[in-house]
């Protein structure tokens, strides 16, 4: 990397390529309407995807481990977060409250999709 | 002679690249806790699988081989850069803007083909976090062209060859996350 030995560098165009056909896999996976081939396909690729361009592009394997822990710190935080105040979002009602409006809001929405597909 | 916070590195990495790191991991937080968001929101709303129906996984998809290309073009002028090549890491800075650009253009036919039908920011939750997540994105798409410009003609004059490598990191990391922002908003309808 600049200001250190140089380094050699990995075939990018072939690394470009994998990653074109992984985008062509991800859009045809979910064609398929089985929820299950639509999550691998569609995330469990990007994930791939991620992983392709900050090894090779990023070049995050041959840097300082520092900067692999500053990211990772991050993403925990994010992880953090989520499950922190995903299990409120997520459902609309519990032991001891409901979110009115929340539920309201879906019956609604899915009613006039009943009626008119194409309503928004 | 230069500034010592340009030269010095206590933890062996140059001191600008630990800057581009601290700013992308800044970074996954801003993006990371939006995403997280929208995921959950997602989740907990099945209806919001017909709103992202009226999405155009065509131009998504085209969005996605711009940007994985312009994160091509713009390694390859790292590798320029790095070999000393100047004026070829310049050519390749100038693809990887041509790509955002086209980037913006196809975003830009995109949202107002959607505006036309009646899908803006105010009209539900989902098209809000779509308008959002991707307005957001594609600001950071125009602030690593505008930088990779000006660090262009630096790279040109064979000055500051090392600032190629980092609006490279940055513009890597816009690419990363479109790559989850393409499946979240196009693909899972």
């Amino acid at each position: 990397m600049s200001g250190e030995h140089a380094h050699a560098h990995p075939n990018y165009i072939k690394i470009w390529a994998i990653l074109v056909f992984l985008l062509l896999v991800s859009v045809a996976g979910p064609m398929l309407e089985h929820p299950i081939i639509t999550l691998i396909t569609a995330f469990g690729i990007a994930f791939v995807k991620a992983f392709l361009v900050a090894k090779h592009f990023m070049h995050l394997n041959i840097e300082k481990k520092l900067a692999t822990y500053l990211l990772c710190t991050a993403v925990a935080f994010m992880l953090l977060f989520f499950a922190g105040t995903a299990p409120d979002i997520m459902r609309h009602e519990g032991q001891n409250w409901e979110h009115q409006s929340a539920k309201h809001e879906t019956a609604r929405a899915l009613k006039a999709a009943e009626h008119d597909p194409a309503a928004h | 002679m230069k500034p010592i916070a340009t030269t010095r590195s206590v933890t062996g990495i140059p001191t600008g690249r630990l800057a581009i790191w601290w700013v992308i991991t800044s970074e996954i937080v801003i993006f990371g806790g939006l995403l997280a968001s929208y995921i959950m929101h997602r989740l907990g709303h099945e209806e919001w699988a017909g709103y992202a129906a009226h999405t155009n996984t065509l131009a998504g998809g085209t969005n996605t081989f711009v940007l994985l290309t312009s994160s091509l073009t713009i390694v390859l002028a790292h590798k320029a850069a790095e070999a000393g090549d100047g004026r070829k890491a310049f050519r390749f800075i100038w693809c990887t803007i041509f790509g955002g650009l086209t980037f913006l253009v196809i975003k830009s036919l995109e949202w107002t083909a959607e505006i036309k039908a009646g899908y803006t920011i105010t009209t539900n939750n989902f098209w809000s976090f779509y308008y959002t997540a991707a307005g957001l994105h594609g600001l950071h798409v125009i602030a690593g062209m505008i930088i990779m410009g000006i660090i262009s003609f630096q790279a040109r004059r064979n000055k500051e060859l090392q600032r190629v490598e980092l609006i490279g990191l940055y513009w890597h990391f816009v690419d990363l996350v479109w790559i989850f922002l393409f499946p979240l908003l196009y693909i899972a309808k």
